[in-house]
């Protein structure tokens, strides 16, 4: 499977939440704590819906949260 | 671990120990009768039924160990076994086309019971390294 150029600032947001735990940010957007961490680890892209979730657990837009990275000679 | 990755672990040792045996046993009898000679049907249903009861009485006691974290199933497990049984689907398409090949050309009914066979084991354990890979190396829906 091709690796994704999506990554995220989800383990800053958590410490700058309070040091949020992966357990709590799993609890709140209804997922298991290995998923959180497939997620922080760019090792799992979740749902449109998911990540509109997890953007609204630290309140702020869905860009701040996921970036789509393409570095200079990507074609798409 | 997730505990789609567990079901995935006892798939693949259940298969390969099972298969394993049967093959043992029906390999070890052939002396000098033809192999398609030998008996196979209750060596098959036997290591059949007993994958299966294995398997069960592994996922009981992963369950019974694990923390009440490692037993919820998510969006990520569901997407992923999804992925990993349409994968091993393939295994099970192939079983079957050259079992029907074999019947067309009027083999011996233990190579066709042995091919169809061998298909569902291989689509056991291709799909099993597939959900496994997935949680191990990533996974990308998208």
């Amino acid at each position: 499977m091709r690796p994704t150029r999506v990554t995220n600032s989800i383990r800053a947001l958590r410490f700058a939440n309070g040091e949020m735990t992966q357990a709590e940010l799993a609890r709140r957007i209804g997922v298991t704590r290995q998923t959180v961490i497939a997620i922080e680890q760019g090792r799992y892209s979740p749902s449109l819906e998911k990540a509109f979730e997890i953007a609204r657990v630290f309140q702020v837009p869905l860009d701040s949260v996921f970036q789509y990275t393409v570095t200079e000679g990507d074609d798409s | 671990m997730a505990v789609e990755e567990k079901r995935a672990w006892i798939m693949i040792v259940v298969t390969v120990l099972a298969y394993g045996a049967y093959l043992t046993v029906v390999l070890g009898r052939s002396g000098s009768v033809p192999l398609a000679d030998q008996p196979y049907a209750a060596a098959l249903l036997w290591s059949v039924g007993a994958a299966i009861v294995a398997s069960i009485a592994l996922h009981i006691v992963v369950s019974l160990i694990s923390p009440e974290d490692g037993k919820v199933k998510d969006q990520r497990d569901r997407e992923i076994h999804r992925f990993g049984e349409h994968i091993g689907q393939s295994f099970i398409a192939i079983g079957a086309v050259a079992g029907m090949f074999l019947a067309m050309v009027e083999a011996d009914q233990f190579w066709i019971a042995n091919v169809i066979c061998l298909g569902f084991v291989l689509s056991a354990l291709l799909a099993s390294m597939a959900k496994i890979a997935s949680y191990r190396l990533g996974f990308h829906p998208w």
